[in-house]
């Protein structure tokens, strides 16, 4: 038994997890590629002309997953920097820092697509309600803890720093999902919801569920890059990253 | 398909900015995005090959040694 315990923490070392990460990253890049050739074909050629947006609409393929994406991946990170704070395991706080710039990029590229849907439909970039407000905010929390982690030398007291702000910046996450239905609002409410059957043509859910599914094996795949980067940066007084080879 | 042309397709109904500046974002990003990774990631490499030297190891070393599991 104890020797199965000493198993599931395998991986936990950064030596045994940055060739896992090497061996898996290509396989999550290339799921991404396709799963976003055959979202982009389902959304742009297959589903129907919306009735109330016309073409504009299509926006959604990327608005949604990339909203999504910015919201998961946040609580993911925050997962990670909460068990490396727990259990002072250090590949889970290179895997929460390593989460951080790809949800700053999705938060943005979710306000910036928000912001070209905006204008043709409501007549304006950006208005001050409750979705896009707290959509900022999470934006500014993604901003906040990659600030806080480059302005601190120490690379534990950096990472116990990030865990603090990650974790008390989870909060925003269910007011960004729950705004709509909490506030009066300029956006629309849920695309998909649990407890509805979709508002939507089929065609149109399924081209935004294979686009949100190409951007989480994007993510993934970006992110283990990013935490090999992270490992040889740390780890590179170590005997193994200096011993590396074979 | 609801398009009866290429260029039908292009003009997305009037919403051609707003279409194509979205979906353009997204793939330029989630294109630069990881070719600064690796462009990061040899940065790295080159650097830990110039402390190797400096630390006077003479031995054939390439940072692809880091590629292969260890």
């Amino acid at each position: 038994m104890p020797r199965q315990h000493f198993r599931s923490f395998h991986y936990a070392a950064p030596a045994t997890f940055y060739p896992l990460a090497g061996r898996l990253q290509p396989l999550f890049m290339a799921l991404a590629v396709v799963l976003a050739a055959i979202g982009l074909w389902i959304g742009l050629l297959v589903a129907p002309t919306d009735a109330q947006q016309g073409e504009g609409y299509r926006i959604i393929f990327v608005h949604v997953p990339a909203s999504w994406m910015s919201m998961f991946i946040y609580c993911v990170m925050a997962f990670w920097a909460a068990v490396g704070l727990a259990f002072n395991i250090r590949l889970a706080a290179m895997m929460a820092s390593a989460l951080a710039p790809t949800g700053a990029l999705f938060a943005a590229l979710s306000l910036l697509t928000g912001a070209l849907w905006g204008k043709p439909m409501w007549g304006t970039w950006w208005v001050w309600d409750a979705r896009l407000t707290s959509e900022l905010i999470l934006f500014f929390l993604y901003i906040g803890f990659i600030a806080l982690q480059s302005a601190i030398d120490d690379p534990r007291r950096a990472d116990k720093a990030g865990a603090i702000l990650a974790l008390v910046g989870v909060v925003n996450v269910p007011i960004i999902y729950f705004s709509v239905r909490w506030w009066n609002t300029l956006h629309q409410g849920a695309s998909v919801s649990m407890t509805q059957s979709p508002s939507m043509a089929r065609t149109m859910l399924w081209a935004m569920l294979v686009m949100a599914l190409a951007f989480w094996m994007y993510s993934i795949a970006v992110a283990l890059a990013r935490v090999r980067n992270i490992i040889l940066e740390r780890e590179r007084q170590t005997e193994w990253v200096r011993h590396a080879m074979a | 398909m609801p398009w009866h042309s290429v260029g039908e397709f292009f003009a997305m109904g009037g919403y051609a900015p707003y279409v194509w500046g979205s979906f353009g974002a997204c793939a330029l990003a989630m294109s630069v995005e990881p070719w600064l990774l690796r462009h990061r990631r040899r940065q790295i490499l080159r650097s830990l090959q110039r402390q190797r030297v400096a630390d006077g190891v003479s031995v054939s070393w390439s940072p692809a040694h880091l590629e292969s599991p260890r």
